[in-house]
């Protein structure tokens, strides 16, 4: 699998290193307990087509990207820094 | 009074020479990581050009020349290696001296492609990565910084912590394309 990283370019999986969903880019603002702090910690679909997850560029820029892929076909479909999904700059 | 004595990180394992191809240890006088601030990049990168005559370069890019160079090293950061870097510099980005955290290496030789291609994953084709590119990528499982100096050169900064074992993996590449080129 190759992730085209938007500063580096193409390059191989090994030097990547996946997170988890996109969701752990809402963290929800409340400080207390609520659903949403459940949501944002436990609860994930497992889905059988295009998800979209964070993957850390750790042997290379040190970005955190925003990866939509298909967990069937391991196709990557889009890449974007976090940081320009966050600043809606993407 | 205690006398420190500067050593080599590499001390007696370096130069390598194995079938034509050598392996040597590079000296930069300083290492200077510069990180802009949030909107500071253009005027970072003119403040120094002034200082040191060459900016700071595109992603997987270098500026300068050989003992005056910046090599983009990263999201937000390049590393300047070679000269002093003034301090007024630190109004538009972090400056962190970084010179004894590093080692860097020059390999040089025909086919040095072909030792690089059993150490990291990055697509080195001459076509592809030419004089002056950059980039940030893996030797073996050890993070580095690639910089291609000439057509049959490679400059390679590794942490000075793993600089023994840098030079083992060079070795046993360089043993293994040597012994290939024997067979045919």
């Amino acid at each position: 699998m190759r992730i085209k990283c938007p500063l580096c370019g193409d390059r191989d999986s090994r030097e990547f290193t996946p997170m988890g969903h996109e969701t752990y880019m809402n963290r929800p603002d409340d400080e207390g307990w609520s659903p949403a702090w459940d949501n944002y910690l436990h609860l994930r679909d497992n889905p059988a087509g295009i998800t979209r997850e964070m993957w850390y560029h750790g042997a290379g820029c040190t970005s955190w990207l925003r990866v939509e892929r298909d967990t069937v076909t391991h196709d990557i479909l889009r890449v974007e820094l976090a940081a320009d999904v966050k600043r809606g700059n993407s | 009074m205690v006398n420190l004595v500067s050593k080599s990180p590499v001390d007696g394992l370096v130069p390598l020479k194995i079938n034509g191809l050598s392996l040597t240890e590079i000296v930069p006088e300083q290492v200077t990581s510069v990180a802009p601030y949030a909107g500071q990049e253009s005027a970072a990168s003119e403040a120094l050009t002034a200082l040191i005559g060459a900016g700071i370069p595109a992603p997987n890019r270098s500026t300068g020349r050989d003992g005056a160079r910046v090599i983009w090293t990263g999201a937000g950061q390049a590393m300047v290696i070679g000269p002093v870097v003034d301090p007024s510099l630190a109004q538009h980005a972090a400056l962190t001296d970084q010179s004894d955290a590093w080692v860097t290496f020059k390999l040089q030789g025909q086919g040095v492609e072909e030792v690089l291609a059993r150490l990291t994953p990055l697509d080195l084709n001459p076509g592809v990565f030419k004089t002056g590119h950059a980039a940030r990528s893996q030797l073996g499982h050890m993070n580095a910084v690639f910089l291609k100096v000439a057509a049959d050169a490679f400059e390679i900064m590794i942490f000075r912590s793993m600089a023994r074992t840098a030079v083992h993996e060079f070795e046993i590449a360089m043993k293994a394309v040597a012994a290939r080129a024997a067979l045919s």
